[in-house]
Parts: C-alpha cells; structure tokens; sequence
C-alpha cells in the first residue's frame, strides 16, 4: 500500500468532511444545540428542580454528562450515515472508488469526519452545559477516551448503515427505532439503581449504559457500571465494525454492482 | 506495450442479465480506440469493470500489465475516467471538486491546486471556479468531469459518451485537446454515440452489440470494408431527371441535388469523367452520412438478424 498516498487521500476527506459540516452549519451544528437547550431548560432547570439529587448530585448535573454523549453518539452517527448514502444516491462516491486510495481510507476518512463534528457539537453541548452547572472533570484521560471511543463506534454504525441504504428512509430506521430507544434507556435520565432487580439485568445488554456511565464516572467520578468493562465493549465494537465495514467495502456491497 | 489486456470478460448481473459474453480486446499504449455499440449493448458495463466500479463475473483485465485482481491499487492510479452519466457532488464548488480529486490520487495540495488552474482552464472553467457544481450547465459538468478526469495525469483515460449536450464549438476544442493529450502519450478509450466523432479522433475502433465484441480493427481496415458509399452532389444547374452513369445508381433528390451510390469497384474520378462528358458541373459533394455509421449500422443490423435467426431456429 503507498502509504503518503493514502495519507493525503484521507486528509483530503478529512477537509471535505469538515467544509462539508462548516458549510451547511445550520443543519449539522445548531440543531443538537437547541435541542439539548431545551433538555437543559425542561428536564434539568423545570423538572429537575422538583426531583432534587441523584446519586448525591443536582439532577442537573447528573444528566448533563449523558446528554453531552447523547449529542456525540447521534450527530456521529447522522454525519457518516448522510455524508456517505449521499456520495452514494448522487454518485460522486465514484470518485473515490475509482481512485487508488485503499477501502480503509475512505472508512477512516468517513469516520474522521463523524467524529470531528461529533467532538465539535459536543464541546458546544458542554459550554450550553455550563450555563446551567457546574461539571468539573474528575478523570480527563477516560473521559476524552470514553467520548472518542463512543464517537468511533457510532461512526462506524452509520458507516455500515449508509452502505446498506438504498433509499433516504433506510438512513432513518436506525436512528428512529434503534439508537433513540436504547440512548434513552441507556442512563441518561437515571440511574439503573433505581430500577428493578430484573430492569438492571436488562439494562446491562444495552451497550450505550456502557459509554454513558463511563463519560459520567470520567467528569463526576460517579458510574453504575464498571469502567474496565466499558472500555472492553467499547474496543470490542470498534473492532468488530471496522472489521465489517471493511469487509462491506472490500465485496462491493452495496456500492459496487 | 499494451495499455489494456481484456481476456474472456464476462458480466452477469443479479437479475440475470448477461451484460458481457466473454469479450477479448487489447489496446495499444498511445492508441486512441473507439468501443463503440447500441444502447445496452455492454460498453458502460465493460468500462465500469476496468475502472472497478463493477465487479466481474469472469475473466482477466490488465492496465498497463497489472492485473485488476492482484494490482488493484496500481491499475487504478493508471486510470482516469469521464463517465456517462453526471456524478459530480453538486454542492462542491467547481474548484475543490478538482482539489479533491487530486486528494484522492495523492497529489499534494500545491501540485493539486497547479493542475486544477491547469485544467479548468483548458475546459474554460476557471471563471467559473469558484460556483457550485450544481451551478453549471450540463456541458459545463461534462468538462468538469473530464478536468476532474485528467487532474492526476492519468496513462489510460476512459471517455464514455464525454460530449453528449456539449455544443459544437466546444466539442471541437475538446477534441483537439484529446488529439493533444493523445499525442502527448495518454492512451484514449472512447465511447460514444456521434460516430463522426470516433471517425475523426480514434485510429481503432471495436464494435460491441449483445455482449459480445462484433469487430474489433484499425479504423481505416474497418472503413475500408465499408462496399457501398453514398455521395450528394451540389449541381451548377438544375436537372429534369437523373443522369444514367455506368457502374453508379443515381437519384436525383431536388432538381440541383443528385444522390450517387459508390461501389468498391468504381472510383470517383469514373464518376467525374462521366459526369464531365454528360456537361454536368458539380458544386461540392459530401457524403450522404457518417461512413462509420453506415457500417456500423449494418454490422449491428447483421447481428440482430443472425440472433433472430438462431432463436427462431
């Protein structure tokens, strides 16, 4: 493999992605923030107040770090999933397919771009945050690595599920049936503790409780789950889906007749 | 050297399709080669293979001696391609679709930004550079996609159908461009559906109809099988019925236009002579159509009724 060769193909993704996500900012930046503004205002400010703490934190506080991996998981996810399906639906994907970078350039350079504009909505999701608590990061180091982690698999699942689409609705399955329910039960708004004995059990086959209580026990120092095992199944689903999406690309699936 | 090795190329799609029946071609380095054939006929498809947007059934395809199924990545940087239908990111600006592309082959960002200026300029594309794609006529893509095609200074460049919806006067240039760049040692497979056009550009030509190769020749070789031409001849005065000349079949089409039919046995000087005795002056003359299109007409018509037959049979 030319290694400089495949080193300036994935910059060059890399700044399409970013001018990509810089040039429609108004939908790839301000939605998450305004939405995760009204889940400050109502869930944290309105309704918080009358719940008091969890876990010996403001509600506030408590849910600010889920809802900060919240808007990482899904706006890394719709990035990759919508940049990808739609070089795929216009066919300038060619351009890259013809080309003599390898297939884990682009995936890389998909999953790049997805990560950036998750990074970047996140740390503005963080100062939005600050405006309504205060979060003093207790362990940097897992919660920078919890949060690119988390990034890198959502990433890489929107990368598969833009390779299978086929149409504009495909791309919103996903995110509609799968990512919303399992990110909402994933302990964002509580704490498991406070479920049944059987609703625990249940809870812990959901891998995003997982990148939710590691990000939380990264800036409060507080988790549900062991931390050792979220970066198990973290490292696991990277390799797993990056093993897949190669795989994808390498057969042509579904972008080479 | 050879350029382009295809040995016993099939293609079947999911559907059942038989899109390549197992075509065998070579092209020389420095060739300019027509692939030409009807709608459907598997040109696209076969294209599509030796740039590996589509993937083979069967059979071997080697781009300067390396093997598409071992030497993928060397195949490719090879190639440039300009393909039939716009697949260009629309909300790109014409300039950083080039850039881009550059990217991709590994060119870094100052060379990048010297050959797009280079080659958005031979298109006449500069002025525009800074538009979005989505922004420019459907000629303009097309010059776009061949400036993106050629960004990388590709060996072996494929055109499928790169003039269709240019006009005239742009079509000229860019042909004289492609007798540049062919010159300058870029081998030219074009495809394409104005047959003048590969009359005029390609010193090859191989005809493709069913999947399968029909002909495959130096051009001239192939015209030269061309037994019947057609001529229309301007005349200084007007006729009241056609003039009878031996060994020619003449049609008088208005009264100062006669049509003549050539065969291989007569020259045109044995027109002339005769035209000369009977006092009747021509003006111009041209030929009724395309010579390659006539041949290319009748050897498709050859086809279609040999496989009428078979299958009635």
């Amino acid at each position: 493999m030319n290694i400089k060769l495949n080193i300036v193909a994935l910059q060059t993704i890399v700044r399409k992605e970013v001018v990509r996500v810089l040039r429609i900012w108004v939908q790839t930046i301000v939605p998450p923030a305004i939405t995760m503004s009204l889940y400050f205002i109502i869930f944290g400010n309105l309704i918080g107040r009358r719940i008091g703490t969890m876990d010996g934190f403001d509600y506030m506080q408590y849910i600010a770090p889920g809802l900060i991996m919240m808007s990482v998981i899904t706006t890394s996810y719709g990035n990759v999933v919508s940049s990808f399906f739609g070089a795929k639906f216009s066919r300038h994907i060619e351009e890259m397919l013809i080309s003599p970078m390898s297939n884990a350039t682009i995936i890389i350079g998909h999953v790049a771009g997805g990560v950036l504009r998750g990074m970047l909505v996140g740390l503005l999701v963080t100062i939005i945050a600050l405006f309504f608590t205060k979060l003093e990061v207790s362990h940097p180091i897992i919660t920078i690595s919890i949060v690119l982690l988390s990034s890198i698999v959502f990433a890489l699942a929107g990368f598969i599920n833009a390779v299978f689409a086929t149409k504009f609705d495909d791309i919103a399955i996903v995110p509609t049936f799968v990512l919303t329910p399992l990110t909402y039960l994933g302990g964002v708004f509580y704490s498991i503790s406070m479920l049944p004995e059987f609703w625990q059990k249940v809870s812990l086959a959901n891998p995003i409780l997982y990148m939710v209580n590691a990000f939380r026990f990264g800036i409060l120092g507080k988790s549900d789950i062991d931390i050792g095992i979220a970066y198990v199944i973290l490292l696991g689903f990277v390799a797993i889906l990056f093993a897949a999406s190669y795989q994808l690309m390498h057969r042509g699936v579904g972008i080479r007749e | 050297m050879l350029a382009l090795s295809i040995r016993n190329l099939t293609k079947t799609y999911a559907n059942g399709n038989q899109a390549l029946k197992g075509i065998d071609f070579s092209v020389d380095a420095g060739d300019f080669y027509a692939l030409l054939g009807p709608n459907g006929a598997g040109k696209t498809t076969a294209i599509g293979i030796m740039s590996s947007l589509v993937n083979k059934t069967s059979g071997q395809v080697e781009i300067f001696g390396h093997n598409i199924d071992s030497e993928l990545e060397a195949a490719k940087s090879c190639i440039g391609l300009v393909p039939q239908e716009i697949n260009l990111n629309l909300w790109e600006s014409v300039h950083n679709v080039v850039l881009n592309q550059s990217g991709y082959y590994g060119l870094g960002r100052r060379l990048a930004r010297v050959r797009a200026e280079k080659y958005l300029r031979v298109m006449r594309l500069w002025d525009r550079r800074a538009d979005q794609a989505r922004s420019l006529s459907g000629g303009m893509k097309r010059r776009l996609m061949i400036a993106r095609a050629l960004v990388h200074e590709p060996k072996l460049l494929f055109l499928d159908e790169p003039t269709a919806g240019v006009d005239i006067e742009i079509r000229r240039s860019m042909w004289d461009f492609l007798r540049e760049i062919n010159a300058a040692g870029t081998t030219i497979i074009l495809t394409t559906h104005y047959l003048e056009e590969a009359e005029s550009l390609c010193r090859h030509v191989a005809i493709i109809d069913a999947g399968l190769i029909i002909e495959d020749a130096k051009m001239s070789t192939v015209l030269r099988k061309l037994q019947r031409e057609v001529f229309v001849l301007s005349l200084a005065e007007p006729l009241s019925k056609a003039p009878k000349i031996d060994g020619f079949e003449t049609t008088l089409r208005e009264d100062c236009e006669l049509e003549v039919a050539k065969g291989p046995a007569h020259t045109l000087n044995d027109l002339f002579a005769q035209l000369d005795k009977s006092n009747i002056k021509v003006v111009s003359l041209r030929n009724k159509s395309n010579r390659l299109e006539e041949l290319f007409m009748r050897l498709v018509e050859t086809t279609k009724k040999g496989v009428d037959e078979s299958s009635a049979s």
